[in-house]
């Protein structure tokens, strides 16, 4: 599997997210500096990482998502190609279009980060399929701004077209419908805060987000 | 010739910073404020006849996020 990880100023999670690629697909990501216009050739698999892009200035995730290498990616998206946003990652979709609402500061306004149990809600996309339907997990948050809002006909839709993908099972961040994670329409985009790639082997505490990454290559491979 | 856009949340929409400015000013002790919404002022320093459809478009594409804010833009005609 080829995949490419994006990498905007003040990405911080970028290299966690190619060692996680690099040790489930046995192939090193090709990292893509924000500036470029195009993504390397036959890229099977983008991931937009975390950090604070741009030093979240106007909104987290507003400039990133209109840098030129968002461009491709929203081609790569539109063909097909999955997509993950990871945290800040997610915040860039949002802002770049590519899933619908938005991510707000959390409803207490204090910075989270610890391990949050997590119910897998959609186990039938490109990059959920490692899990089962209703099982519970276990991933890490970091962030500041992970208060998913949207209008009720959009939160209807998302929970009606099964695109709810993960759900906080505990009061996490003030989250519309305690709302963790989002697919977009086709299925092939995912944007959720917590961190699968900081639980990739045992002594991370668990290995729950290694599956993501595993399902993903499947998936990819098949 | 200079614009001032004036980015404000939805009503409706959760503001946590406002609440939290509110609950301040009541710590000091000022009474009778029965709310807050933090909001962000732009100033634009823009080219003679740039047009209000420009300023708004730039609104719309970048300096508000209409999922959730809204924008007023004010025109400074002899700044």
């Amino acid at each position: 599997m080829k995949s490419a990880v994006i990498v905007f100023p003040g990405s911080n999670c970028d290299r966690d997210l190619a060692v996680a690629l690099e040790q489930v697909t046995g192939r090193k990501p090709a990292m893509v500096w924000h500036k470029e216009n195009d993504l390397p050739d036959g890229v099977d698999f983008i991931g937009v990482p975390g950090g604070f892009s741009y030093g979240d200035y106007l909104r987290s995730g507003a400039m990133a998502a209109r840098s030129p290498v968002m461009r491709a990616v929203k081609d790569a998206a539109a063909g097909g190609v999955p997509v993950i946003g990871i945290c800040n990652g997610f915040q860039v979709l949002t802002e770049a279009g590519l899933l619908p609402g938005a991510l707000m500061r959390n409803a207490r306004l204090s910075f989270v980060c610890r391990p949050v149990p997590l119910r897998v809600e959609n186990s039938q996309s490109l990059l959920t399929s490692a899990y089962e339907n209703g099982e519970e997990i276990f991933l890490p948050v970091a962030h500041h701004d992970g208060n998913y809002q949207a209008d009720e006909a959009t939160l209807d839709r998302l929970e009606g077209e099964g695109r709810v993908a993960f759900r906080y099972l505990d009061e996490v961040n003030g989250s519309a419908r305690s709302i963790a994670g989002i697919l977009n329409d086709s299925g092939n985009v995912l944007g959720l805060m917590p961190h699968p790639e900081r639980v990739i082997e045992p002594a991370h505490g668990g290995t729950d987000g290694r599956r993501l990454f595993e399902g993903l290559l499947e998936t990819v491979a098949a | 010739m200079k614009a001032r856009v004036f980015i404000t949340l939805k009503n409706g929409v959760l503001d946590p910073q406002g609440k939290a400015i509110h609950h301040a000013l009541d710590g000091l002790g000022f009474k009778g404020v029965n709310d807050v919404r933090a909001g962000k002022l732009i100033e634009l320093d823009l080219a003679d006849g740039t047009s209000d459809s420009d300023i708004e478009d730039m609104c719309r594409k970048l300096l508000a996020n209409i999922v959730i804010e809204n924008f007023r833009i004010e025109r400074l005609e002899n700044a």
